[in-house]
């Protein structure tokens, strides 16, 4: 038996869930927005900025999923600043969820700019503040802003697997894959919502494609991925038979996976391979969280 | 500076009184699980079942019975193992969790904000929420009382010596004479923790076992949980580095189709 067997659930439920289901979208369509941004033409501006804006409104909902689900959600603070010696700052870098908090408020603060840049683009902004900020936010400086924040979403994406994976429980200390797992879901998440939000600020049907077949390849390396995962747990695959299993089965490999590859095949509509794929995203991290919250250390000593 | 302090639990003289889960939830003022209302685990005299933030320490009853007339019963006061390389202060995100004067590992109430990383990454699955506080608390070696030269209050009520409190070099010494003197008995007798070149460079809470750590709910080798950061991190990058390639040769081909050069060709 897995020595993981032998530590306590954390309680890290639905917020945290959702926390990384936003948290993989806001970073991956980040991501692919800085790289349009650097790489793309201007046909190619409506994504960039939906992008931006999903890595904001991310960002800015990451952090108050996170907040609420603290024990004492006023102290949230406490991740930033050392509490009895403030202004030092709080920081360990060996310890993700310490360099996360950081990189979420880096990240956010990135994002902001970039999707305030990209509504001064558009001329949305009629606050003078605001507008000021975004006005100023252009040309190289808003490609350099935007590329720190694509950048820092890859991160934001990854760095939820690898904090699941630096502590001692089953499934998440099992393997060091899931990290590359959530990295490769993010950048499938994230494009599928550029896929579905893009068009609403004037994206063509050239760039959609070009995200769509981008998302093709996404969710072929997650596949591999995680299959890799799967191989990599060894004997502790066995907390897969049951309900968590058959989410992982059914809900994230067929339905969030292979229905949206075989869609993308046959050229059917973007949006319902999009929506697909957001699904199995979202059950991607209900599946590998609750099957080892579900694991109570007592049960297992007990044989039980 | 006082000298590293800790506990040798010696499991062999245990008899289930619970006198040191008493001593200690009256000591540290812990509360009542649902309001005193406790639902009985109706298949063993153990009722408290786990660690977790009210319970700093827990008897475990191992009841092994292959007929009626031939079982034992191992019995097990279990505690935080104040790890010389401990998982949960590795983690901490808020620097609440803290190593003391005396070696032990102390969580401050008053700086933890209740993220539960420490739960996740203790080996042992020793450390939960207090809902009281709404943070993460476990044992603290009663800290307190250390303090002002008190020994530890589980220790003080333990009626057989199964749980000794001292200095760790001197619990060791004593620790592998009783082993010794039991296994001249033909006691299957092992130290758990005492080693400290072994897991975790020692535990300053070490037990004296005579079956497997993992019949007593223990790991056979606790690790630290930044084992897997270097690789996993590593992996995330490649995973990242191939996504970055797929997204900018998508952008390249197009650039090309729009020249209209070489390789143009349709793929999206």
């Amino acid at each position: 038996m897995s020595d993981t067997f032998f530590s306590g659930a954390p309680h890290w439920a639905w917020l945290i869930i959702l926390y990384f289901f936003v948290g993989g979208i806001a970073g991956g369509a980040c991501f692919l927005a800085a790289v349009v941004d650097w790489f793309g033409g201007p046909e190619d501006r409506p994504v960039v900025r939906t992008g931006y804006s999903v890595a904001a409104w991310g960002a800015i909902l990451s952090g108050a999923l996170l907040t609420i689900d603290l024990g004492r959600p006023l102290r949230f603070w406490h991740m930033l600043f050392q509490s009895a010696n403030v202004p030092a700052l709080m920081f360990k870098g060996w310890s993700p969820i310490s360099f996360g908090a950081w990189a979420i408020l880096v990240f956010g603060l990135f994002a902001v700019l970039s999707a305030l840049g990209g509504m001064a683009e558009e001329g949305r902004l009629h606050n003078p503040a605001l507008r000021a900020v975004g006005g100023a936010v252009r040309g190289g400086l808003a490609k350099v802003v935007g590329g720190v924040a694509g950048l820092l979403g890859v991160f934001i994406a990854g760095y939820t697997g690898i904090l699941l994976s630096v502590t001692n429980r089953p499934i998440w200390a099992d393997s060091p894959w899931l990290g590359a797992l959530f990295v490769a879901s993010g950048a499938s998440t994230g494009a599928a919502a550029l896929i579905l939000l893009a068009p609403g600020r004037g994206a063509t049907e050239q760039s959609l494609a070009r995200l769509s077949a981008f998302d093709t390849k996404a969710l072929v390396v997650e596949l591999l991925v995680l299959v890799l995962f799967v191989a990599s747990l060894g004997s502790v695959n066995r907390v897969w038979i049951g309900f968590w299993g058959l989410v992982l089965l059914v809900g994230v490999v067929g339905l969030g996976i292979v229905a949206p590859l075989r869609l993308h095949l046959q050229r059917r509509p973007l949006a319902s391979a999009a929506k697909l794929v957001l699904l199995g995203g979202f059950l991607l991290r209900v599946a590998t969280i609750l099957a080892s919250e579900g694991i109570e250390r007592y049960r297992v000593a007990a044989g039980m | 500076m006082p000298e590293p302090m800790g506990f040798f639990t010696d499991t062999t003289v245990c008899i289930g009184c619970k006198a040191c889960e008493v001593a200690c939830k009256e000591w540290n003022q812990l509360p009542a699980e649902n309001g005193g209302i406790r639902e009985l685990s109706g298949d063993s005299y153990d009722n408290t079942r786990r660690l977790d933030g009210i319970h700093w320490r827990h008897v475990r009853f191992i009841e092994q019975f292959k007929g009626p007339y031939d079982g034992r019963w191992l019995m097990m006061s279990d505690v935080c193992k104040h790890c010389v390389q401990a998982g949960c202060l590795e983690v901490c995100p808020t620097g609440a969790i803290i190593r003391t004067e005396f070696d032990t590992v102390v969580i401050q109430s008053d700086v933890c904000n209740g993220c539960r990383a420490c739960i996740a990454a203790c080996p042992f699955g020793v450390i939960d929420i207090n809902p009281v506080s709404g943070t993460a608390q476990k044992c603290t070696l009663c800290y307190d009382r250390l303090k002002v030269g008190l020994e530890p209050a589980c220790s003080k009520a333990c009626p057989t010596d199964s749980i000794q409190f001292g200095s760790i070099v001197e619990l060791r010494t004593r620790a592998q004479k009783r082993v010794d003197q039991l296994k001249s008995q033909g006691v299957k007798a092992e130290l758990y923790g005492a080693d400290p070149n072994g897991a975790l460079g020692g535990l300053n809470s070490f037990y004296l076992l005579v079956d497997q750590p993992e019949v007593y709910g223990l790991p056979r080798n606790p690790q630290l949980p930044t084992r897997n950061l270097a690789k996993s991190s590593s992996f995330s990058l490649a995973s990242a580095a191939v996504l970055g390639v797929l997204a900018l040769v998508g952008l390249r081909k197009r650039r090309m189709d729009d020249m209209g050069g070489p390789g143009a060709g349709g793929s999206n």
